[in-house]
């Protein structure tokens, strides 16, 4: 998960200020020296680490904190805001007013332009926007097929004129393209290049002073050292950026690139890839990053992702037959798809609040191959098995086991972890009418070990 | 003799040609290094503040923070051993330090082969790194070598890979052997490695889709591969070669440690060292795993690819003060 080592280390330097009553300059001083060791080693620029310490540091040491009764917790609190403050302070938006509105991607060689640029058609398309991609980057082999390959997956139209002609004309084009067949967004993909390619640089200009883009956006690895403050004040100094789309951050990179990006260019980060299927882009949210950042866990987007995915419908009909305990396998199987939607389940475990602390969490390996087993010895049950679980009897297991290519115990497992949920369910009903219950801690998903 | 004198000297045992491309490939590094460097060697004097400068340098430069410690610390024993008061004189040192390190234990980082019959190389990496490319280009060179080489599609995932492979083949004018995209990639290299002794080949080179190195079942299809490559040509791979952006920050360490653990990586391809980029992580890597640098990627034509040289590197990265002190190119 991006960030888990900053979070690591910036929580094991102010651990020690946790315990204490209040914090002294040199308690300050010391946690100060752990945030700049584990920001520098989260590629932050070193000048960006240097001015960020330095406020923190000024902040900290201040009233603000020694008269505070929590000391520790003002001190993450500063750590916090100064972070956010320094990723953009609020989530920011593409602004799209133009008609057709245009998008450029702009960015080194294998920051990930074109997945992107199909990524973010993906995204626009699902805000009702008509999207065409403009295949701009005629100097990768084969990099025209792989946007076209996108625009099948992501369905959407690319436009292209081969590779023998300029960028310009193609982007030209596309626009003009875009307003004849009425498509309302127009996102031109282009060729990687080094920001101190002059001729290259050049290249791009011509092309955004030909179609105007209300969006210029710079395509950032998450993996970027200390040189990514060079490439975006470049790409800005020439190009003049409205925002920046990070990409990788699914890594294990502490992605310190999106701080060093964001102070040197003012540009706000807009998008994260989080993955490399079609969907795995998302907007970024820096506030939230800051939590993450000190391991407070990305509750909001889970709780995002969670809407977004689960049935509203279903769901309420699922608690009211969970209330009547009417809850069969078949229920069962609907809501382990649902959870599943939701995105790799370790990812989703990941963004859980604490998980990250816990121990033997941290290298959690959710067993997806333990679910497809799980799903398989339920479809194995006949319907009338699914409805009246009770009614499984020796042979019948025998008869799943088989069907399902897996053994009677575990078959009896399964059962045996269906039947606690149940018991669970009966509890946390009856909970909501007041009583308070123990017993959570036994509880356990079917693909844990 | 001075260390520069000595650097020099090695350097120009090998053909101007490549000490060029070294130094015209570097010259952004170079510049903006020496910048840096020289505000830090023109300070009156040896103390804290200039070794405080000079950790921000190497930091810049990705070295990361402990190989950074251990540059300092080293200079600073030698500075002590060796008496040293002029700030100058650090320069030099520095140098032979950081070849030094970028040499290791092991020998000049040479690539092994198969000296009768086939030799497989297997590119491994993260998404966007170069690995097509650098396959592309090390193609032209082993067959401006005179030998026959094939390559493998392998990246079957990433839309398009198996086309940017294929162009590079007619291009160079060598065979790619491929399947449909989102096929098996070990069965793919297995096809490549009958049909490169069917036909008698000397180098097959192997592509791989860029994967990050936390995706656990990503690596574990990359261990297959591996096995499967071990399992029909014995000692192969002759070679696993991890691809790395030069543009990497510390995570490439990470990168390294893991791609090892799967692939037994034996070198470092450090593609994209034309931009402003410094590279220094290969420092880190070489210190904390012992893998060498094998190949550096000096610019976008086809022979700008070149078979890494710590001397050449480090010429490249002080060439302006080698001149100063040795006169002239």
């Amino acid at each position: 998960m991006a960030f888990e080592g900053l979070s690591e280390r910036l929580q094991s330097a102010l651990a020690k200020l946790k315990g204490k009553g209040k914090v002294s300059e040199a308690d300050v001083k010391a946690a100060m020296r752990e945030v700049r060791l584990a920001l520098l080693e989260a590629d932050v620029n070193y000048k960006v680490v240097k001015d960020f310490v330095s406020k923190v540091r000024e902040r900290a040491v201040g009233q603000e904190v020694l008269k505070s009764l929590t000391p520790g917790q003002q001190v993450i609190k500063v750590v916090n805001e100064e972070l956010t403050q320094l990723m953009g302070g609020a989530q920011s938006k593409l602004e799209l007013t133009s008609k057709p509105s245009v998008i450029m991607m702009v960015g080194l060689q294998g920051a990930g332009k074109t997945t992107t640029t199909g990524k973010l058609g993906r995204y626009l398309k699902k805000q009702n926007r008509r999207p065409l991609l403009v295949a701009g980057d005629v100097y990768r082999p084969a990099a025209i097929r792989q946007l076209e390959v996108l625009g099948e997956q992501v369905e959407l139209p690319v436009f292209s004129m081969g590779d023998q002609e300029s960028p310009v004309t193609i982007a030209e084009k596309g626009v003009a393209e875009a307003k004849d067949q009425d498509y309302d967004t127009v996102l031109i993909d282009t060729a990687g290049r080094l920001h101190i390619d002059e001729t290259m640089m050049e290249e791009l200009k011509a092309i955004k002073e030909k179609v105007e883009p209300d969006e210029t956006l710079l395509v950032v690895d998450a993996m970027t050292g200390q040189d990514a403050v060079n490439v975006a004040e470049s790409f800005n100094r020439e190009l003049g950026l409205t925002g920046v789309i990070l990409t990788k951050l699914d890594g294990d990179t502490r992605g310190g690139a999106a701080l060093s990006v964001r102070s040197v260019t003012d540009c706000p980060v807009k998008f994260s890839g989080m993955g490399e299927k079609v969907d795995a882009l998302e907007p970024f949210h820096p506030e939230r990053m800051a939590s993450r950042i000190l391991g407070m866990g990305d509750v909001l987007t889970l709780i995002e992702k969670a809407q977004a995915s689960v049935d509203q419908e279903k769901a309420k009909d699922l608690e009211r037959r969970m209330r009547k305990q009417q809850f069969t396998f078949d229920d069962f199987l609907e809501q382990m798809d649902q959870v599943r939607n939701m995105g790799p389940l370790d990812e989703v475990l990941g963004m859980m609040p604490g998980m990250g602390q816990m121990k033997g969490m941290k290298n959690l390996q959710v067993d997806e191959k333990q679910l497809t087993r799980v799903e398989a010895i339920i479809r194995s049950m006949t319907r009338e098995e699914k409805q009246q679980p009770d009614i499984i009897n020796a042979s019948r297991r025998k008869r799943i086991a088989a069907g399902s290519g897996t053994t009677v115990q575990d078959v009896n497992r399964l059962i045996k972890q269906f039947m606690d949920m149940k018991k669970m369910m009966k509890q946390f009903t009856s909970m909501s009418k007041g009583k308070k219950k123990k017993g959570f801690g036994k509880f356990k998903f079917p693909f844990m070990p | 003799m001075s260390f520069f004198k000595r650097l020099k000297e090695s350097v120009s045992r090998t053909t101007s040609s490549v000490t060029e491309k070294f130094k015209n490939g570097l010259s952004k590094t170079s510049a903006s290094l020496a910048g840096a460097m020289s505000s830090v060697f023109s300070r009156n004097k040896i103390d804290e503040e200039l070794y405080e400068e000079l950790e921000d340098i190497l930091i810049s430069a990705d070295v990361g923070v402990d190989t950074t410690m251990e540059i300092v610390d080293r200079l600073r024993v030698e500075v002590k051993e060796r008496k040293l008061k002029d700030p100058e004189e650090l320069k030099p040192l520095l140098s032979e330090i950081l070849v030094d390190m970028l040499k290791g234990e092991g020998d000049e980082a040479g690539m092994n082969q198969n000296p009768d019959g086939l030799t497989v190389i297997l590119f491994v990496g993260v998404n966007g790194v170069g690995k097509t490319t650098t396959i592309g280009k090390l193609a032209h060179h082993y067959k401006e070598e005179g030998k026959k080489v094939m390559l493998a599609a392998g990246d079957t995932f990433r839309a398009g890979a198996i086309e940017q492979l294929e162009i590079w083949g007619d291009r160079v004018g060598v065979d790619v052997i491929r399947h449909q995209e989102g096929s098996d990639p070990a069965a793919v290299i297995y096809d490549g490695i009958q049909a490169a002794r069917s036909r008698g080949a000397d180098i097959l080179l192997c592509d791989t889709a860029g994967r990050l190195q936390n995706k656990v079942n990503l690596m574990e299809e990359l261990k297959k591969v591996h096995r499967v490559i071990g399992r029909e040509v014995a000692d192969a791979p002759h070679e696993s070669l991890l691809v790395l952006d030069a543009t990497t920050g510390q995570n490439a360490l990470q990168q390294a440690k893991i791609f090892k653990e799967a692939t037994n990586i034996t070198g470092i391809v450090l593609t994209k060292m034309d931009g402003t980029a410094k590279g220094g992580i290969a420092l880190a890597i070489r210190r904390e795993l012992n893998v060498p640098v094998k190949w550096i990627g000096l610019g976008e034509k086809m022979d700008d690819l070149q078979p890494f040289n710590a001397e050449q590197f480090v010429h490249a990265l002080f060439a302006k003060e080698v001149e100063k002190e040795t006169g002239g190119a």
